[in-house]
């Protein structure tokens, strides 16, 4: 198990793993997104107060569940990346930062459309999720502007891990903001006593759509981690061996 | 290993924040710069949105805290950059006291200097404001404990951006997201105030923040300089 785990820090025997699992991260998840939209959008019933306008929550609920999924895993591998030492970790934080950011955005660009019929309002600053959802998002943007301003790959990283560390604070205030302030958004639907509160006819193109947003996800971040450790290790014999060799590594 | 007595951490927080402090007096600009910025900045609304006693009563409590906020974050640019320059980091680096303490010294110093005149001012904006005048105590004491907060978090981001070209302008991006929930609580506390109501929760939510800050925010200082000093 610890040969395992020791093995994956090494960049080489990552980028070959890596490349041996994107696919079953990619495919099944392709499927999957394509499987719970067509449901979603055009098996599952109309809610009946919301009408057709609550289908947005396929791409919303998703959207708004990596972005803050994206943040705890930059914030994990950088807690391991500073204590342990491990540079690929570092890469993963790097890597993860952007595709954090874009789901940000795509969260925050969905809730906007659905709060428009919904509760009238492209945006209202009295809420506290909406809130803490912008300032995942400026907490993003300071990592990333962060990063690009210091041009020492170690240093850098070592500053955007305590920064995304301090910054983690903030996930649990978004989570709980719902219960500790009433607010416009609702609550949690899903995940909550008693079971989901939601017809299973709409519940299962839910669970895909999460299910294959998050595997597009990894295969994603895989690919980013792919090219961040190939930039990392530029000056290193695999890695000129495998863009002037014969593309095995 | 024995060797000459070393002072105790009272001595050590002691005396970094009697030298910062003696450092600044000697430089007065720096300590009224933050001040003045934040007296011509709430110069400033009244002058662009027109002297309605009401629109100035409905804005007071926000502006006062953003000019704070800003006030604050202009001067925590210099927090450890003199330091940097001069090579006494590196001495605080190398000393045997812990550098938690050191960076809290400093982060008091900071606030002493910075935090403490805003304090006193702020009764000033109630008043040309036209805020109620009971809404004074609510106003400095939201200040005091936001400022606080403000400069413990804020000696993360100097920390993380000492040295750096384009520092200024990096440090607001990074703090402003974890300065808005301040933001939020200080000038709702005292706009809820103003307005008669209770407000206690406000100032028990900024309350818990610096407890917070001040609880880890040292630490993470720490951790900073050490890797910007690499």
């Amino acid at each position: 198990m610890w040969t395992f785990f020791h093995k994956l820090g090494s960049p080489p025997h990552f980028y070959r793993l890596s490349l041996l699992f994107s696919p079953w991260f990619a495919i099944p998840g392709y499927l999957l997104i394509a499987w719970g939209t067509y449901q979603g959008l055009f098996v599952a019933p109309e809610d009946y107060q919301q009408r057709d306008a609550f289908r947005i929550i396929y791409v919303h609920v998703p959207a708004a569940y990596l972005a803050q999924m994206t943040y705890a895993i930059m914030a994990v591998s950088a807690g391991i990346g500073l204590i342990w030492r491990m540079k690929l970790a570092h890469a993963v934080a790097a890597a993860a930062a952007p595709i954090g950011a874009s789901f940000c955005i795509l969260m925050l660009v969905t809730g906007s459309i659905w709060g428009r019929p919904m509760w009238g309002t492209w945006w209202e600053w009295g809420d506290p999720r909406l809130m803490s959802a912008l300032i995942l998002l400026f907490l993003y943007f300071g990592l990333i502007a962060m990063r690009s301003s210091i041009t020492d790959t170690a240093k850098a990283d070592k500053a955007c891990a305590i920064l995304a560390l301090v910054g983690a604070v903030n996930l649990p205030i978004i989570r709980f903001s719902v219960d500790w302030w009433t607010s416009l958004h609702q609550s949690a639907t899903i995940i909550r006593k008693g079971g989901p509160a939601m017809d299973a006819e709409m519940l299962w193109p839910l669970l895909a759509n999460l299910l294959g947003f998050s595997l597009v996800f990894g295969a994603v971040l895989l690919r980013r981690i792919r090219t961040e450790v190939l930039y990392r290790e530029r000056r290193k014999r695999w890695v000129r061996d495998l863009v002037l060799g014969d593309g095995a590594p | 290993m024995s060797g000459p007595a070393l002072p105790g951490l009272i001595d050590g927080f002691g005396s970094i924040i009697r030298r910062d402090l003696l450092l600044l007096w000697r430089r007065p600009g720096d300590l009224l710069n933050p001040l003045v910025f934040f007296i011509m900045v709430s110069t400033l609304f009244p002058l662009a949105v027109g002297p309605d006693a009401q629109v100035l009563r409905n804005i007071g409590a926000g502006v006062t805290w953003v000019a704070a906020l800003l006030s604050m974050l202009l001067s925590l640019n210099t927090l450890f950059l003199t330091d940097f320059e001069d090579g006494s980091l590196d001495q605080l680096l190398l000393s045997p006291q812990p550098l938690p303490l050191l960076a809290l010294g400093k982060t008091v110093a900071h606030w002493i200097s910075t935090g403490l005149p805003l304090v006193v001012v702020s009764p000033l904006i109630v008043m040309t404001y036209r805020l109620p005048s009971e809404v004074v105590p609510v106003m400095m004491g939201s200040v005091a404990l936001g400022t606080a907060s403000l400069s413990l978090v804020g000696a993360i981001g100097a920390a993380l951006t000492v040295g750096l070209h384009r520092g200024t302008t990096l440090l607001s991006l990074l703090l402003l997201p974890l300065a808005m929930p301040l933001l939020i609580f200080g000038a709702r506390t005292v706009s809820l105030a103003a307005g008669g109501e209770p407000y206690a929760g406000g100032m028990n939510l900024l309350a818990a923040y610096l407890v917070g800050a001040l609880a880890l925010a040292p630490f993470a200082t720490a951790a900073a300089l050490r890797i910007s000093n690499e």
